[in-house]
């Protein structure tokens, strides 16, 4: 199985051909937008933080912006600081060097303040976009690909039919050698131990608890049981018999092969095949550490329907609940509530969504991106500020 | 046309995803396989029933794992929910870490 892809000179592939401007600090996130708006094909990502980080707050802002730029679906980065912040934008563009690919970097205090610094960043991104024009795209096996999965919006058809197709083309892409990623460790509660027995060592398995436990205890520690009372007196009105059931009805998304590790939050899959992503679930913060950890495209199920997107990866959106479908078609990429029909079966719904994946990969826009759906934000409350 | 659906070829109950009368035949593709199951009693939508005997203390799969065990025997076709299964999250998982530490 294949799809057309740039080939970047570190070897890893890219679905789409990004000119990305990355701002290291909320003081820079104008100019930034100010380049970015100036060149075609040119994106941007800002956010609210850059500055007093310390330890691993630090190294959570420095690899999600770093992440984003070695991302094989950015051709050229540009990064934009101001100077005086922690984030140092040369030590950004030194990470995203690391890929192999031309980075370059400026400073808003060096460059002599804002216009200045804007000039300078177009004519750097000019060139940068002049040398990615180049690339062009090749036959890439799908084995190349790092699927990224998330859900949000959730309803009863999620469970029933989207997740389970999802599964279905994720278990394809790792048969084919290709590697998924399963963020929002808060729904895996309650079929961690179900996770741990497909990990493949012990170590992977016991990685699975740590992180379930990190969560409950840390909620505990502010007086919340995020366990609750699971499931639900409606949970159970719909259907739902167990708390097993519940969480599998979300992790099933990820397919059934067994695990390789536990990343970090925008952490690079160290080899192929299902890795779990330490994250708490949330949906713009999951698909930009999915984004950061090197997702070329993502797989997102949605059962109420929502508009997000990544600024560098294709976001396909996918539901079984018709009626969303229909008010929310400018978002929604795929509609299999055929399998609640009984038109398709789940084998039959799942081909459909490769298919959809292998096309996206090879260059047909998603809805989120013809609507310029480009949402970051970096996870850090649950690490850092609880 | 098939009114269940059954997430994984290991999975010993099928998901309903319309409401289903009491004798009424049910189609379900397992894996490559098609088969015809007879619901013991309504099963409404979102509801499991069983596609082979599970008898007491067996476990209960869908989506190709364990999602709890039957509290009494469970006959081809029955309602499979509360009323005869339960979890065995805290139990398992309390054991597995005692055994770790």
């Amino acid at each position: 199985m294949s799809f057309q892809g740039f080939r970047r000179d570190d070897g890893t592939v890219g679905t789409r051909n990004h000119l990305l401007v990355v701002s290291t600090v909320v003081c820079a996130n104008q100019v930034a937008r100010n380049v970015a708006g100036s060149v075609e094909n040119a994106v941007h990502i800002t956010h609210p933080m850059g500055c007093g980080h310390l330890g691993a707050d630090f190294m959570r802002v420095l690899s999600t912006l770093a992440g984003f730029g070695r991302n094989p679906n950015v051709a050229a980065a540009l990064v934009v600081g101001l100077g005086c912040e922690n984030m140092q934008a040369k030590l950004v563009a030194d990470e995203i060097a690391k890929s192999k690919k031309p980075v370059r970097y400026i400073n808003i205090q060096d460059e002599g303040g804002t216009l200045k610094a804007t000039r300078r960043g177009i004519e750097i991104l000019l060139e940068l976009s002049r040398e990615a024009s180049q690339y062009e795209r090749e036959k890439c096996d799908l084995s190349e690909l790092i699927l990224g999965l998330q859900c949000g919006g959730s309803d009863a058809t999620s469970g029933l039919a989207s997740n389970p197709a999802v599964g279905v083309a994720a278990d394809k892409v790792v048969e084919a050698g290709g590697t998924v990623i399963l963020p929002e460790a808060t729904e895996w509660i309650g079929a961690e131990h179900l996770l741990a027995k497909r990990a493949v060592s012990q170590e992977v398995g016991e990685k699975i608890y740590a992180t379930v436990d990190k969560y409950i205890k840390k909620a505990l520690q502010i007086g919340i049981d995020i366990r609750g009372a699971q499931p639900t007196p409606g949970n159970i009105e719909g259907g739902i018999t167990t708390i097993e059931e519940k969480s599998l009805g979300t992790i099933c998304k990820a397919g059934n092969s067994p695990i390789q590790g536990v990343l970090q939050y925008a952490e690079k899959p160290p080899g192929k095949g299902l890795y779990l992503m330490d994250e708490p679930g949330l949906d713009i913060e999951s698909i930009t550490g999915l984004a950061a950890a090197g997702s070329q495209l993502i797989v997102f199920t949605t059962g109420r329907g929502t508009p997000t997107g990544s600024p560098i990866a294709p976001v396909i959106k996918v539901t079984a609940n018709h009626n969303t479908y229909q008010k929310m078609s400018d978002n929604i990429d795929i509609d299999v509530s055929t399998l609640l029909q009984g038109k398709e079966t789940l084998q039959q719904a799942g081909e459909r969504i490769l298919k959809e994946i292998q096309k996206v990969a090879t260059g047909k826009q998603t809805k989120a991106e013809t609507l310029k759906n480009r949402e970051f934000a970096i996870y850090r409350a649950w690490e850092h500020m609880v | 046309m098939s009114k269940a659906i059954v997430m994984d070829p290991k999975d010993n109950v099928a998901t309903v995803v319309q409401d289903i009368e009491q004798g009424t035949s049910v189609t379900v593709t397992v894996g490559d396989q098609t088969r015809e199951v007879r619901v013991k009693r309504r099963i409404p939508f979102g509801h499991k029933f069983a596609l082979s005997k599970i008898s007491k203390g067996e476990r209960v799969i869908k989506y190709g794992e364990v999602i709890g065990f039957a509290t009494q025997p469970i006959d081809v076709g029955e309602h499979v929910h509360v009323h005869n299964v339960e979890s065995v999250y805290t139990e398992e998982v309390i054991k597995e870490r005692r055994e770790k530490e």
